[in-house]
């Protein structure tokens, strides 16, 4: 490379060195304090001289991790193929089969697209008390596909706005009704739209805190990220279990993230309106 | 058609329904509706989202304001109070603070995040799908990923006695500003805004980055011509070129400033005293430590007007011309 180049670059490559360090920093300072041996005051970042990874084994299991994990996939298999699959038909009705008032439906979801999730805890959690659903899955379960909506059928209809007329017509002319015209035409099409939203509900829902808080009592039939507040309450003092816990309770994202980094940045710049 | 059409960034939020009816009123009109026949029944693919719209999301907003305007404890009888909810969100010290707090911390999860990516994003043009780039990527991102409650754990270990930043702090000579950041009366609130940036700055990188790549070359090339140094072909080509990018930037860290909940309540829980309380964290500790639901409700629903209120006018302000 030229010296010119070189350069050039440098500064480029300084700042984005710098920003970097400055993201992984506050992760690596969490295994060094995770690494410390039990019961001692770990300090800040450094290499633990005698690195005691059987912490993240005992922190697995005050934890329970394995539990957690059972209930967050559950909550997450309830959550994420149900509110796609719905979504993904609302959307087609609205845009392809332009059911009467259907625009209507629409611009209230896209009235509510923005609002925070406080407006609703408190109601959820009465209507669920009502309901007899409060404290198990079920109370994050359905609300979460319910709130979801306005995101996803957003994001479906943005895929189907851009699907060309005449193909929605030579189906009608061949005689394909509308369920079939979804399934054999419109569901393969839409196969890249409906991954990206599975990647975006997925996140949201694993890493679901407020809710999941206030709607499961018990912090085992909760998401990971919601466990973690119970985790953190027993664990206040202790740095070295409370990292190896907050840790362990963070690495099935990331590992996800990293096998699939290409489609969630792709996913998450789309459109992470909502967190 | 192997990418898939995303949104348009300017149309990711709301803002009326945006001259999308134009093009299909003419077609409509135009050229027959396909599937005659099934427009009422065509409903039975929208209804299971309208049912679970209605009844998980839609019912719930309009329970909160009816609840706004009751004394309610969630056991006994509710007592009609008109606004007296309201009124107290603006004169009690608390929540008006937790308000304010919140506009505070636009500063750290919006302004310093987009400013910090601007600069970012447009030094590295020259980098983009490069090695170091993509591993860059991969680190930067990575705040994004984890869920905000761990972001909180992560950060409170930063802030603590013997955390990293008072570590650097002595180690570059200024041990005599180490402190327990998050337990400071005058710090906290910074403190935690700083985990916003550090949660934000990633995801604006790469929105402005994307951005940055649609421009056209030439434009820059023409502005070189010209003569314009680097700083003025940033006023004049990287920031007209990125309004959109900045928009949904500005849009989406706002919303998490003023609704933000799970750092917080997982770094401060609202403490030392008051002064990191914020508005998500107040209705939570309205509703379930002192069971005052129609209190909660009301700073409830006056924290979603002002997310109204914000991003509205941004909005047009984002808009493309």
């Amino acid at each position: 490379m030229p010296a010119q180049t070189m350069s050039r670059r440098a500064p480029g490559v300084i700042l984005i060195a710098g920003a970097a360090l400055y993201s992984v920093v506050p992760l690596l300072s969490m295994v060094s304090a995770a690494l410390s041996p039990q019961g001692t005051f770990p300090s800040g970042l450094s290499w633990p001289t005698d690195p005691q990874w059987h912490n993240f084994v005992d922190a697995w299991n005050v934890a329970n991790i394995t539990t957690l994990l059972r209930s967050s996939t559950l909550i997450v298999l309830g959550v994420v193929p149900a509110a796609v699959l719905i979504s993904t038909m609302a959307a087609y009705a609205i845009v392809i089969l332009k059911i009467p008032l259907g625009r209507v439906f629409y611009t209230v979801l896209v009235l509510t697209l923005t609002l925070p999730y406080e407006i609703v805890i408190v109601p959820l959690y009465e209507q669920n008390k009502e309901m007899g659903l409060l404290g198990s899955q079920w109370s994050l379960i359905l609300p979460l596909i319910g709130l979801n909506m306005p995101f996803a059928i957003f994001w479906m209809r943005a895929h189907f706005a851009n699907v060309p007329r005449e193909l929605t017509e030579a189906a009608g002319i061949d005689g394909a009704g509308s369920w079939r015209a979804l399934v054999h035409i419109h569901l393969p099409l839409a196969r890249p739209a409906i991954a990206s939203l599975c990647l975006l509900m997925f996140l949201s829902t694993w890493n679901q805190f407020l809710l999941a808080l206030v709607l499961i009592d018990d912090p085992e039939q909760r998401t990971m990220a919601g466990a973690l507040q119970a985790f953190t309450t027993k664990y206040s003092t202790d740095q070295v279990l409370l990292n190896a816990g907050a840790l362990l309770i963070m690495t099935p994202t990331i590992i996800v993230f990293l096998f699939l980094q290409r489609h969630f940045v792709k996913a998450l710049l789309q459109g992470a309106v909502k967190g | 058609m192997t990418t898939m059409q995303p949104a348009k960034p300017h149309d990711l939020l709301p803002v009326g329904n945006r001259n999308a009816g134009s093009r299909e009123k003419v077609t409509a009109a135009r050229i027959r509706r396909p599937f005659r026949g099934t427009r009422w029944t065509g409903w039975l693919f929208a209804l299971p989202a309208l049912a679970f719209y209605g009844v998980f999301s839609f019912r719930p907003v309009l329970m909160s304001i009816q609840y706004s305007f009751y004394d309610w404890d969630g056991v006994g009888a509710s007592t009609w109070v008109g606004l007296d909810n309201y009124v107290e969100v603006f004169t009690d010290p608390e929540q008006i603070s937790s308000l304010a707090h919140a506009f505070y911390l636009i500063l750290f999860f919006t302004v310093l995040p987009v400013g910090l990516a601007l600069l970012t994003a447009s030094v590295l043009r020259d980098l983009r799908g490069r090695f170091t780039g993509a591993v860059a990527r991969t680190l930067l991102f990575l705040p994004q990923i984890i869920p905000g409650a761990a972001a909180g754990v992560a950060w409170t270990w930063m802030y603590s006695d013997n955390g990293v930043v008072n570590q650097v702090l002595r180690a570059v000579g200024l041990g005599s500003l180490a402190r327990s950041w998050l337990a400071d009366f005058s710090w906290s609130l910074t403190a935690v805004g700083f985990i916003g940036t550090w949660l934000s700055t990633g995801l604006c990188t790469m929105l402005l980055l994307a951005g940055i790549g649609r421009i056209d070359g030439s434009l820059y090339e023409a502005a070189r011509i010209d003569g314009a140094g680097p700083l003025r072909q940033f006023r004049a080509v990287t920031l007209p070129g990125l309004r959109n990018e900045i928009g949904v930037c500005v849009t989406i860290t706002i919303i998490a400033a003023l609704a933000s909940f799970d750092v917080v309540y997982l770094s401060t829980q609202g403490g030392p005293g008051t002064q990191t309380m914020v508005p998500g964290v107040a209705v939570y500790n309205l509703a379930f430590n002192d069971s005052r639901l129609g209190a909660a409700s009301a700073l409830a629903v006056v924290l979603s007007l002002i997310v109204i209120a914000v991003i509205a006018p941004l909005q047009r302000l984002f808009r493309e011309k």
